[in-house]
């Protein structure tokens, strides 16, 4: 168990906050520096507590970046209580997510002053299509160990299905994912 | 706030053009809606969730907007809530999308915590999870449909779009750069070439104060 000083929980919400003004690409792009910190310099957390709060808040509803919120649970509950884990899991959140929101309604709101400025539309027009592909090589990336594996076929052909009723229907995205889930558990894919 | 009892929601499904929120109660719930249903990310469940079905904005607006979120450092989605947030309702608008996006699964990843540590290695959770992962590749290609149809009417031009997209797909999904400097290379580059095409050809149409 260890024990932190209120400068150690200061410290931690520094860095998150730091870091937050660091993750361009979303909270995912600083976690090797969050493991640099936690675990190898600090040694709040293992390295099992670590990839296992990235793990979860992939698999649970709500923004990835929750997982900076286990991880600060994590941190407090090795510090010995339910009541850290809570302190820890604020700190953490609100470090990481609170200076990068007020940097960017800083941000949008001179963009939105100077919006008929060729250099602003520029700007925000420019980078569309980038976005777009963006979306496609996560979706790639996603996929691409499912293919490398044994149920390859069956995987693609529940993406096919699923993106064609998503994209030409109206049925509520939590059907589709809960009959996603059930022909997961069946084995059939 | 009398505009609060408006019956909200129901009109603006059926209704083909553009109607924003109306109240920041209405910004929450939708938010907290969106936020729910997000397994494995959130961001490609909200084209879905305020376009398709509540039509607060056009597809253009929404893609711009989700450009600069993504560009701007921070989680990408609590961005996107503060632009659109701090649109409607300003300040308190922006804080009522993050507190929508995070109050809820909050509660839902702590308590998946403490039971996911007994369950985890059960094949049938584990294939679960699997089946609802390839979903979210599902879904995200689908926004990715969607949100290039709006790139037809682009400044660029439709070549530039096919060009800077492929590009982009093969420095992350291929040769898996990171993704700072192929913001900063091909973004400049696009950004370049969408102000030439800007300033020798001006849209005529011009925004209101």
């Amino acid at each position: 168990m260890t024990t932190l000083t209120a400068s150690d929980w200061l410290g931690l919400w520094l860095h998150f906050s730091v870091l937050s003004l660091l993750s361009v690409g979303g909270g995912i792009s600083v976690v090797p520096d969050m493991h640099r910190y936690l675990v190898a310099e600090q040694g709040w957390l293992t390295h099992q507590q670590f990839t296992s709060s990235v793990a979860l808040a992939q698999v649970a509803p709500g923004p990835n970046v929750l997982f900076v919120a286990l991880m600060g649970w994590n941190v407090g509950a090795n510090a010995g209580s339910a009541y850290l884990g809570a302190l820890g899991a604020t700190l953490c959140l609100l470090g990481l997510v609170l200076p990068s929101s007020l940097l960017t309604l800083l941000a949008t709101r001179w963009a939105q002053r100077n919006r008929t400025h060729p250099g602003v539309r520029a700007f925000k027009a420019g980078l569309t299509p980038l976005v777009v592909a963006l979306l496609g090589a996560t979706a790639w990336l996603l996929l691409a160990p499912s293919l490398a594996s044994d149920g390859a076929l069956a995987a693609g052909l529940l993406v096919l299905v699923a993106t064609g009723v998503l994209w030409r229907t109206s049925i509520h995205l939590l059907w589709v994912l809960a009959a996603g889930a059930v022909i997961g558990a069946m084995g059939w894919v | 706030m009398g505009q609060t009892m408006m019956d909200q929601g129901l009109a603006a499904a059926v209704r083909p053009a553009c109607s924003p929120p109306r109240s920041l109660r209405e910004l929450f719930w939708a938010f907290s809606m969106l936020s729910l249903q997000g397994f494995g990310g959130v961001m490609a469940v909200t084209q879905r969730e305020l376009i398709d079905r509540r039509q607060w904005m056009p597809r253009e607006e929404f893609l711009e907007d989700w450009a600069v979120a993504q560009v701007l450092p921070g989680p990408n989605v609590a961005n996107l809530g503060v632009i659109i947030g701090d649109r409607y309702f300003g300040t308190r608008g922006a804080l009522m999308c993050l507190l929508g996006l995070f109050l809820f699964p909050l509660f839902i990843v702590g308590l998946l915590a403490v039971a996911f540590t007994s369950f985890q290695h059960l094949p049938v959770v584990q294939g679960a999870l699997k089946g609802m992962g390839l979903v979210v590749v599902a879904l995200i290609l689908t926004t990715g449909v969607k949100l290039a149809t709006a790139l037809r009417t682009h400044v660029g031009g439709v070549l530039f779009c096919w060009l800077a997209g492929i590009a982009t797909f093969v420095a992350i999904a291929v040769l898996r750069l990171p993704l700072v400097w192929v913001l900063l290379v091909f973004g400049s580059l696009a950004c370049g070439w969408t102000y030439l095409r800007i300033v020798r050809a001006p849209v005529p149409e011009r925004a209101g104060p």
